[in-house]
C-alpha cells in the first residue's frame, strides 16, 4: 500500500451564527485505507463531512481541502460526486417505489443512442454492480420490498456506479442487525482491496477496531488525535477517553437530592418496530424513578432511547408492546396519550419542531395544548384564564417574547424548548420524561433548563432525562441507566458513574447485550 | 419586548383578516357606484336570501380546511338532502318538518360515512369526498328518478323565503321588530366588545386606543343599523337571516372557545404534536366531517326551500364556492389557520360579486373568470404575506 494521501483537510473552521461547529480540524486520509472518525453526537463529524461533500459550499468555511494532490472547492454535492467523493447518509436516500436499477441510476440515467433511457442496458449494468456488492436481487425489484441492510448495499452500488474514489459512510451499521453489519464490513474490506478508500463514521468501537486502519477522534469541533490502529496502545479505552475527555466546562446548578417513594416503574418493556414487526426495538427493559429524583438514560443514536420513552408515553411508538407499568406501586394501563396525561406522565420530545410545537400558533395556545383537561374541564376554554396561565409560565420560565401572543415558530430554540416545558408543566405531571431537553440550544439557555429541572424535582416530581451528552447526565442526574441495542445494559448511581464507564456500557455490542439482559 | 413590537406583531397577524374586510367594503362601494339599485332594500334582502347556502357551507368548510382536509362532496350532498326532503314532502305528502328532519339525518349519515373513511381508514379527504361527490350525485338521480320535483309551498317554502316575524310589533312601511332585533344585536355587540376590551386590559394585553375603539363601534353600529333599516323598509327580517346569525354565532364559539375547536386547529397546525399532546386525532377528524355533512344538509334544506323544489343537478359547483369563500377569508391551504368570521366575509365577497355582476348584466362567462381571479389573488396575497412574515 502506498502511503500517499488521497485527502487532506487542513485547518477547517466552520462557524454557524453563535456556534463554532468546527475549529481548526485537520484530517488526512491515505490512499486505499479505511479511516474511522469517532466522536460524540454533536462533536462535529457530520459537519466535517458536509464541508467535504460540498453541502456547505466552498467559501462558507475556512481552511483548505486537498483531494488527490489538488486543492478543491466544491460548490455542491454534484461537484464532489464528480470528483468521486460519495457520501452515504444514515437516513438512506432511496426512493422506495422505484426499482433497484432506477435508484442506482437516479440522476445519472443510462442513455441509449438518443435522449431516452435504455432500460435493458441499465438493468444489465445494475445487475453487474449488485454482484460487486454481493447482493443477489433482481434489479427490477422495488426498493421498498428490501430490508435496510440490502438498501445500504444498494446505496453502495449506486456509489460504485459513480466511479467512486472516496466512499464516506455515516453510521452505516446503526440500523443493521449483526449479519447485515458483518456483511457490510466484509464488503468494505473487499472494496479496499479494489483500491477504494473509505471513511466510516461509527459509534461502535468493536467495529472500528475490527475494520479501521486509522482512527481520527473529534471532540467539540476539534481534532483530538489520529490513531494508527496497528499500534499496540490503540485500545478502545484510549478512543473513549479521547471522545469524552473534555473538561466539565458547563456548570450545573447545585441540588441536594431529597428522594422519596418510587413513582414510576417500568418492567419487561418490549417494543417492536411499527412496520418491520420482526425487529425488536426495545427488549425487556426495566427501570424505575422515584419522587424528587432525576434519572438519566444514556445511549448512542439508534439505541432506542426515544422509542423507549415514546412507547411508555401512551404507546406513541411501536407495535406489539408488552410489559408492565406501575404508578405509585399500582399497575396502570396506558393505551393512549390522553390516558398517559391523566396518569400524570409527560413527555417532551427531542424534535420540538416536528413533534412538540404547533409552530404557526402562538405561545399561549401551545402552552395550553396538552392541558385542556385542566383549562377547560367542561369543554369550554376560558380565554382570559388561558392568557393568565401563559403569562405565568412566561414569567416563571423566563420565556423571552414580547407577548404570549407571539408565534412560537419565530422564537429561538431555547425559548421554544421552554414553551414545550411550560406545556407539560401545565398538565401537572408526576413523571416528566425529557428527551434531549438541551439539544440545539445555547449554553445560557441550557443552564436555565437545568434550573427548571431542579425546581421540578424540588417540588417532588420525578424526572427522566434522555441525553446524548454524558457530562450533562452526570451533571444533573441522581442515577443513570445505559441503553444499547434496545436493552438496558447498566444502572449506576451518579457517584459511581464516569463518562468512560458509561461509554463502555453504551457501546456493548448486540450479542453481549443479549447475554446481559437474559 | 416592547408594546410597539407587540402591536406590529398584531398587525402582521391580522393583516390578512383586516385586508379582507377592506376588500369587502371596497367591492360593495364599487358596485354601489356602478349600479344605483345595488344598495336598494330589495336587493340587499335578495343577497341574503340568494346566497345564504354558501355561507352555511363555508362554516363547515372552513373547519374542514383548518383541519388540513377538504370536502368536495358538499354540492352533491346539498342535492341529495334536498331530494330526499322533496320526495317525502312533495311526492308523499309528509309534513314539512319530516322533510327537514329526514334531510338532516341523511346529512349526518353522509358525514359519518366520509368521516369514517378519512379518520379511521386514513384515506385523504380529497379522495373520499371526490368519491362522495360522484356517489351522492348518483344517489340524487336515483332518489328523484331523474326528474325535478316542485313545489314545496307552505311552511317549507317559508324557511328560506319567508319573513315570519314581519309585523309582530307593527310599523308603517318600516318593520319595527326588525329594527328592535338589530338594535339589540348592536347593543349586544357593543357590550361584548367592551367586556373583551376590559378583560384584555385586566390581563395587560395590547388594545387599541379608546377613541379608535369607540370609532370602530360607532362605524359598525351605523353600518349594521343602516342595513337593518333597509331590510325593515322592504319586508322585514328574513327567516334565513335569523338562522344564519344563530349558526355563525354558534360556530364562532365552537371554533374559538371549545376544546373540540382547539383540537381542530392543533391538528391542522401540527398533527404529530397534537397527537403527542393527547388530542384524539381520529375522533376529531370524524366529527369534523360529520359536522360538515350536517351543515351541508342544512344548506340542502335552505336551497331546496329557496328553489321551492328539488332538481337532480342542484348544488352543482357549490363546493367550489364554499372552498373559495374559506380561502378568500384567510384560511391556509396547509391547515391550522382560518376563522368562521373570515370565511363569512369570503362568502359575502363571493355573494356580492355574483349579485353585483348579475345586476349589471355581466355575462356568466365573465363572472366566472372574475371569481376565479379573485380567489387566485386572495391566496397569492396570503402566500406573499406569509413569506414577508417569515423574512422578518
Amino acid at each position: 500500500m502506498d502511503h500517499s494521501n488521497i485527502l487532506e483537510m487542513r485547518s477547517i473552521t466552520k462557524t454557524f451564527p453563535g456556534v463554532k461547529a468546527l475549529q481548526d480540524v485537520t484530517l488526512t486520509v491515505r490512499r486505499g485505507e479505511i479511516h474511522a472518525i469517532c466522536g460524540e453526537n454533536g462533536a462535529g463529524k457530520s459537519t466535517l463531512m458536509k464541508v467535504l461533500s460540498g453541502v456547505y459550499p466552498h467559501g462558507t468555511y475556512d481552511g483548505a481541502i486537498v483531494f488527490e494532490d489538488e486543492e478543491v472547492g466544491f460548490g455542491s454535492i454534484n461537484d464532489s460526486e464528480g470528483r468521486g467523493i460519495v457520501i452515504i447518509h444514515q437516513e438512506l436516500a432511496l426512493v422506495p417505489y422505484l426499482s433497484v436499477a432506477e435508484n442506482i441510476f437516479l440522476g445519472n440515467e443510462v442513455r441509449g443512442s438518443g435522449p431516452l433511457i435504455d432500460w435493458n442496458k441499465a438493468n444489465a449494468e445494475a445487475a453487474r454492480l449488485l454482484a460487486r456488492v454481493g447482493l443477489d436481487e433482481n434489479p427490477t425489484t422495488h426498493v421498498s420490498q428490501l430490508g435496510v441492510g440490502k438498501q445500504q448495499l444498494i446505496e453502495i452500488a449506486k456509489a460504485l456506479s459513480k466511479e467512486v474514489r472516496l466512499l464516506i459512510l455515516d453510521e452505516p451499521t446503526a440500523a443493521l442487525n449483526d449479519n447485515d453489519s458483518e456483511h457490510l464490513l466484509d464488503l468494505l474490506r473487499h472494496l479496499k482491496e479494489q483500491g477504494i478508500t473509505s471513511i466510516i463514521i461509527s459509534h461502535k468501537l468493536n467495529e472500528i477496531a475490527e475494520i479501521a486502519d486509522r482512527t481520527t477522534i473529534i471532540r467539540d469541533g476539534r481534532t483530538i488525535e489520529t490513531i494508527d490502529m496497528a499500534d499496540a496502545d490503540a485500545t478502545q479505552d484510549r478512543i473513549i477517553r479521547g471522545m469524552v475527555g473534555r473538561d466539565l466546562e458547563h456548570r450545573y446548578p447545585e441540588r441536594t437530592p431529597e428522594i422519596g417513594e418510587e413513582v414510576l416503574r417500568v418492567e419487561d418493556w418490549t417494543v417492536r418496530h411499527p412496520t418491520q414487526t420482526d425487529r425488536v426495538v426495545i427488549d425487556r427493559a426495566s427501570f424505575h424513578v422515584r419522587a424528587g429524583e432525576v434519572i438519566g438514560i444514556a445511549g448512542l443514536m439508534g439505541a432506542g432511547r426515544t422509542e423507549l420513552a415514546m412507547s411508555v408515553f401512551g404507546r406513541s411508538y411501536g407495535r406489539g408492546i408488552s410489559g408492565r407499568l406501575y404508578k405509585n406501586g399500582q399497575e396502570i394501563q396506558v393505551r393512549d396519550v390522553d390516558e398517559a396525561i391523566a396518569h400524570g406522565l409527560a413527555y417532551a420530545t427531542e424534535d420540538r419542531k416536528r413533534y412538540g410545537l404547533n409552530l404557526i400558533e402562538d405561545i399561549r395556545r401551545n402552552i395550553s395544548a396538552a392541558g385542556m383537561r385542566r383549562l377547560a374541564p367542561r369543554g369550554w376554554v376560558n380565554g382570559n384564564e388561558e392568557i393568565k396561565v401563559a403569562e405565568e409560565y412566561r414569567a416563571s420560565l423566563n420565556i423571552k417574547a414580547p407577548t404570549v401572543m407571539a408565534v412560537v415558530g419565530k422564537l429561538s430554540g431555547g425559548n421554544q424548548q421552554k414553551v414545550v416545558l411550560a406545556k407539560w408543566l401545565y398538565t401537572e405531571p408526576d413523571v416528566l420524561i425529557l428527551d434531549e431537553p438541551t439539544r440545539g440550544i445555547d449554553v445560557g439557555a441550557k443552564y436555565e433548563i437545568y434550573t427548571i429541572i431542579n425546581r421540578m424535582v424540588a417540588a417532588g416530581k420525578a424526572v427522566v432525562v434522555i441525553s446524548s451528552e454524558l457530562p450533562e447526565l452526570l451533571g444533573i442526574c441522581d442515577r443513570v441507566y445505559t441503553l444499547a441495542s434496545g436493552r438496558i445494559t447498566g444502572e449506576l448511581p451518579v457517584a459511581e458513574a464516569t463518562q468512560e464507564r458509561l461509554m463502555e456500557l453504551m457501546t456493548i455490542e448486540r450479542e453481549t447485550a443479549k447475554d446481559l439482559a437474559s | 419586548m416592547t408594546a410597539i413590537a407587540g402591536f406590529r406583531d398584531m398587525v402582521t397577524r391580522n393583516l390578512r383578516q383586516s385586508g379582507i374586510f377592506v376588500a369587502f367594503v371596497a367591492i360593495v362601494l364599487l358596485f354601489s357606484f356602478l349600479n344605483s339599485n345595488f344598495l336598494s332594500p330589495g336587493n340587499l334582502t335578495n343577497i341574503v336570501l340568494q346566497y345564504s347556502y354558501i355561507l352555511i357551507l363555508a362554516i363547515g368548510m372552513v373547519m374542514v380546511i383548518v383541519l388540513g382536509q377538504i370536502d368536495l362532496s358538499v354540492g352533491s350532498v346539498v342535492a341529495l338532502t334536498g331530494a330526499v326532503s322533496a320526495v317525502l314532502v312533495i311526492r308523499n305528502g309528509a309534513p314539512w318538518w319530516v322533510g327537514v328532519l329526514a334531510a338532516l339525518v341523511v346529512g349526518l349519515l353522509v358525514g359519518m360515512w366520509q368521516g369514517f373513511w378519512v379518520a379511521y381508514v386514513g384515506i385523504p379527504g380529497f379522495i373520499v369526498t371526490l368519491a362522495g361527490m360522484l356517489l351522492f350525485r348518483g344517489m340524487t338521480y336515483r332518489v328523484l328518478d331523474n326528474v325535478s320535483l316542485s313545489p314545496f309551498g307552505g311552511t317549507y317554502y317559508d324557511v328560506a323565503n319567508g319573513f315570519s316575524t314581519n309585523g309582530w310589533l307593527g310599523g308603517y312601511g318600516v318593520d319595527v321588530f326588525t329594527l328592535v332585533i338589530f338594535g339589540v344585536a348592536v347593543a349586544g355587540y357593543g357590550v361584548s366588545q367592551w367586556r373583551t376590551r376590559r378583560g384584555r386590559i385586566a390581563y395587560q394585553q395590547t388594545v387599541e386606543s379608546l377613541w379608535l375603539f369607540v370609532l370602530r363601534l360607532v362605524v359598525v353600529a351605523a353600518v349594521v343599523m343602516w342595513f337593518g333599516y333597509q331590510l325593515a323598509q322592504y319586508r322585514g327580517l328574513p327567516n334565513i337571516l335569523i338562522l344564519l346569525a344563530v349558526l355563525i354565532m354558534l360556530y364562532s364559539v365552537i371554533t374559538q372557545r371549545s376544546v373540540f375547536g382547539r383540537h381542530i386547529y392543533a391538528i391542522g397546525g401540527n398533527l404529530n404534536a397534537a397527537q403527542l399532546s393527547g388530542v384524539k386525532v381520529r375522533q376529531v377528524t370524524f366529527w369534523t366531517f360529520v359536522n360538515m355533512g350536517l351543515l351541508a344538509s342544512v344548506a340542502g334544506v335552505v336551497y331546496s326551500s329557496r328553489m321551492n323544489g328539488a332538481q337532480p343537478s342542484a348544488g352543482n359547483m357549490f363546493e367550489l364556492d364554499a372552498i373559495a369563500a374559506a380561502f378568500i377569508g384567510g384560511a391556509s391551504t396547509t391547515g391550522g389557520v382560518g376563522r368562521v368570521t373570515g370565511a363569512m366575509t369570503g362568502a359575502l365577497i363571493m355573494a356580492v360579486m355574483s349579485n353585483g355582476m348579475q345586476l349589471m348584466g355581466v355575462p356568466q362567462s365573465i363572472q366566472q373568470m372574475v371569481k376565479g381571479l379573485v380567489l387566485l389573488l386572495a391566496v397569492a396575497f396570503d402566500v406573499w404575506n406569509k413569506r414577508r412574515a417569515d423574512a422578518r
